[in-house]
């Protein structure tokens, strides 16, 4: 939860949601949740964790199941594995957030957006890669988890045809 | 000559055959063999791939094209007999010469060279005047502005208008990205077609900095496609630029563009093309390579032909792709300016209701060259020709650099590097195009350029680890055989001069390559650290371009003096029809 949309989902705002989520994605910079909801706090102890499983657990305590509600646009190479650009969006019902995994980056964990009611469901956001592996976006909807997993290639490049 | 003729008309009525459609046998005119039955109402020539080849040239096919997993045994990858034994091509024939590696060096006697732009300029002007002006089209798939020293020297400038002579209406792009944004735009605005690109687009800061674009509320950069009328009927073109421009190549070039397949764009564009535009016809002029092509074409609808480049794959006839919504037809026209191909339509109303196509090879022996387009080249080449005819060496073998994992124009690359740069292993890249010379014929400096003319030809000496020796030939092998299509980059294996090693295509990243070895001798160790020379870094480099590091080379009278061979072993690929002698 490092970005926030309000009622209005527009471009602007999932834009600002990207550039936060790029921001903490780089380093350590001071975290300031703009509308948070009362009862929502940092998940810092899912984001200290290494491996994907351990942070799904960390976060929402439960495991997703793929479903192709769940649409995870990401680039098949990445042109610059420093920033990703990953979106996602979905026909689900009653989303309260949306999650980004990079499975073998140092920390799974990249991002995660609570998602207030009414809001379109739609997020995208820029994500540092250390190397080739999935991204893998979770939706929680109606208390329930629903993924989508793309690999993206990390390349040394060069030696095109 | 004569002989060569005799050669051309008793292979002539077996060739037609080969491209499964009835060709008329005239007698005795060789050329007859360009005749081609009036079909349907609209015709598109298609060129891919020539790599500014103006003249005509030899190109050896490759004897090493494994295809894994689904693509395993299937066009593009097979070679050799099994390749003639597919597409019913007669071995010893002019047709089994130009499609396949088939018995080359003998053939290429009997049967010359091919390709070349004033051969070419003479065919599409008669395949245009059989079925009229108003009727025909001439699209070009891009890699027309790089691949001799003469384009790299100009940029491309010469082949631009080579192409306005030639005609060429529309054409997608990849090595002509290579000269940057500016001597692009330069080149566009004398270019008298349209340049098409529905894959490339303005990167959010560059659009945020108001960067040109053909279209600021997509941010695409250039023109996605052209609606043509042919015969009556409304044929969109749809343009489809090389996908990994930035990765392939230094991002230098192209730092405000993000490019990409970009399916789901490509697929709304296609909708509204059907839906909006009413179109008869929709046709992708791809250089998405064509691996890439067959799995789009099974995922967006309404497509009717993919005209495919990139990979360099001359495949006779279309390759019928099933989807949701109909059948697309892929096709790979070879390189080199080798081929035209030829595609017949019959169009209806908002449909093609039937097709016809002819990979035709471009004979230069049996085409009279247009006198206006040699004019042209000869004006173009005058200024460069005295420099570049120079003598540099006289090789004793075929010199040829089509395969996935070596081939002697880059043995002689990679051992020139490690030579001159004093280096321990040299890394070349796995480039698909530069021409083939035949054993005893001079090389000279032109020769050599057409092996190497890029615009970041700089060579370059740099300490790795054995480790990472192995981590770069494990990506590079990952952007050729990985079992998606979509994560392949279309170029062959990066050749490592001095290093043999184990490679399966078959396993996953990280397990493809072992058993590295100082050609077959001491085994790479992983930490200690070892000098490497190489070229065409995507990384800015200083050091001298390569053609004056080989051609040094090869002035000291020395050549080939090592073993041949590509110090490659593969396992799991035995009985792949990809591998010439094999399946």
């Amino acid at each position: 939860m490092t970005a926030f949309t309000g009622p209005f989902a527009t471009r602007r705002l999932i834009l600002q949601g990207a550039a936060s989520v790029a921001l903490l994605g780089l380093g350590n910079l001071p975290f300031t949740p703009a509308r948070a909801a009362a009862n929502d706090k940092y998940p810092e102890e899912a984001f200290k964790q290494k491996s994907e499983a351990d942070a799904v657990k960390a976060l929402y305590g439960k495991t997703a199941e793929p479903s192709d509600k769940v649409k995870l646009d990401a680039p098949e190479i990445a042109e610059n594995g420093g920033v990703v650009p990953i979106s996602v969006t979905t026909t689900l019902d009653k989303v309260t957030s949306i999650s980004f995994f990079v499975a073998e980056n140092p920390s799974a964990l990249a991002a995660s957006y609570k998602i207030p009611d009414g809001t379109i469901p739609s997020i995208a956001n820029r994500l540092k890669m250390a190397k080739t592996t999935n991204v893998v976006a979770i939706v929680e909807a109606d208390g329930k988890l629903y993924s989508a997993t793309k690999e993206v290639k990390v390349t040394v490049g060069g030696c095109g045809g | 000559m004569a002989i060569r003729r005799r050669d051309f008309l008793k292979s002539a009525g077996l060739a037609a055959a080969s491209l499964s459609l009835p060709r008329p046998a005239r007698g005795t005119e060789a050329a007859s063999i360009y005749d081609i039955e009036r079909f349907g109402n609209a015709r598109i020539l298609h060129l891919t791939d020539t790599h500014a080849q103006l003249n005509p040239v030899y190109f050896r096919e490759p004897s090493v094209n494994i295809g894994i997993g689904e693509m395993a045994g299937r066009p593009p990858h097979l070679v050799g007999r099994a390749f003639l034994d597919h597409f019913g091509i007669r071995p010893d024939s002019a047709d089994a010469y130009a499609f396949s590696c088939s018995e080359f060096e003998k053939s290429a006697g009997r049967f010359g060279k091919l390709g070349g732009f004033a051969h070419l300029k003479t065919l599409i002007d008669r395949l245009r005047g059989d079925v009229g002006e108003s009727r025909s089209l001439l699209v070009d798939g891009g890699d027309l502005w790089q691949g001799t020293g003469l384009a790299n020297m100009l940029q491309g400038r010469d082949m631009v208008e080579a192409a306005n002579l030639l005609g060429i209406e529309a054409m997608t792009g990849h090595w002509e990205f290579t000269y940057g944004e500016q001597a692009l735009r330069d080149n566009l605005e004398r270019f008298r077609g349209e340049f098409l690109a529905q894959n490339v687009f303005l990167t959010e800061e560059a659009a945020f900095n108001d960067a040109a674009a053909f279209d600021k509320a997509t941010g695409r950069v250039f023109k996605p496609s052209v609606i043509k009328e042919l015969g009556g009927h409304r044929v969109a073109i749809v343009g489809q630029a090389f996908p990994y421009v930035p990765i392939a190549h230094p991002k230098r070039f192209t730092p405000d563009w993000s490019f990409g397949i970009r399916e789901k764009e490509l697929q709304k564009h296609v909708d509204g093309l059907r839906g909006t535009d009413k179109v008869d016809a929709v046709i992708l002029l791809s250089h998405n390579g064509m691996d890439v092509d067959l799995k789009l074409a099974s995922r967006v609808t309404g497509i009717d032909v993919i005209l495919g480049g990139h990979t360099h794959d001359a495949i006779p006839q279309p390759i019928a792709v099933k989807n949701a919504s109909g059948t697309t037809l892929v096709t790979n026209a070879g390189s080199n300016g080798k081929f035209l191909a030829v595609l017949d339509l019959a169009l209806d109303k908002g449909k093609v209701s039937d097709v016809k196509y002819h990979l035709l090879p471009v004979y230069s022996e049996l085409l009279k060259p247009d006198p206006g387009m040699a004019e042209l080249i000869g004006r173009l080449r005058a200024p460069f020709v005295t420099d570049w005819s120079e003598k540099i060496a006289t090789p004793d073998r075929l010199l040829y650099r089509r395969d996935n994992f070596a081939g002697p124009v880059d043995e002689l690359i990679c051992t020139a590097l490690r030579t001159e740069l004093d280096a321990e292993v040299a890394l070349s890249p796995g480039f698909r195009w530069g021409v083939t010379a035949l054993s005893g014929q001079a090389v000279t400096m032109e020769d050599l350029l057409a092996e190497t003319a890029i615009s970041y030809p700089e060579t370059y000496v740099q300490e790795m680890t054995g480790a990472q020796i192995k981590d770069v030939l494990e990506d590079i092998c990952d952007n050729l055989f990985n079992a998606d299509p979509y994560y392949q980059q279309g170029g062959d294996m990066v050749r490592a001069g001095g290093l043999s090693y184990t490679c399966t295509p078959t396993a996953a990243i990280g397990n493809r390559i072992s058993e590295l070895r100082f050609n077959g001798g001491k085994a790479l160790s992983a930490s200690h650290r070892y000098k490497i020379a190489g070229w065409a870094s995507v990384n800015g480099q200083q050091g001298a371009p390569v053609w004056d590091v080989v051609a040094k080379y090869l002035r000291s009278g020395r050549m080939f003096q090592e073993r041949l061979g590509s110090g490659v072993t593969l396992k799991g690929v035995e009985g792949n029809p990809g591998i010439a002698g094999q399946g």
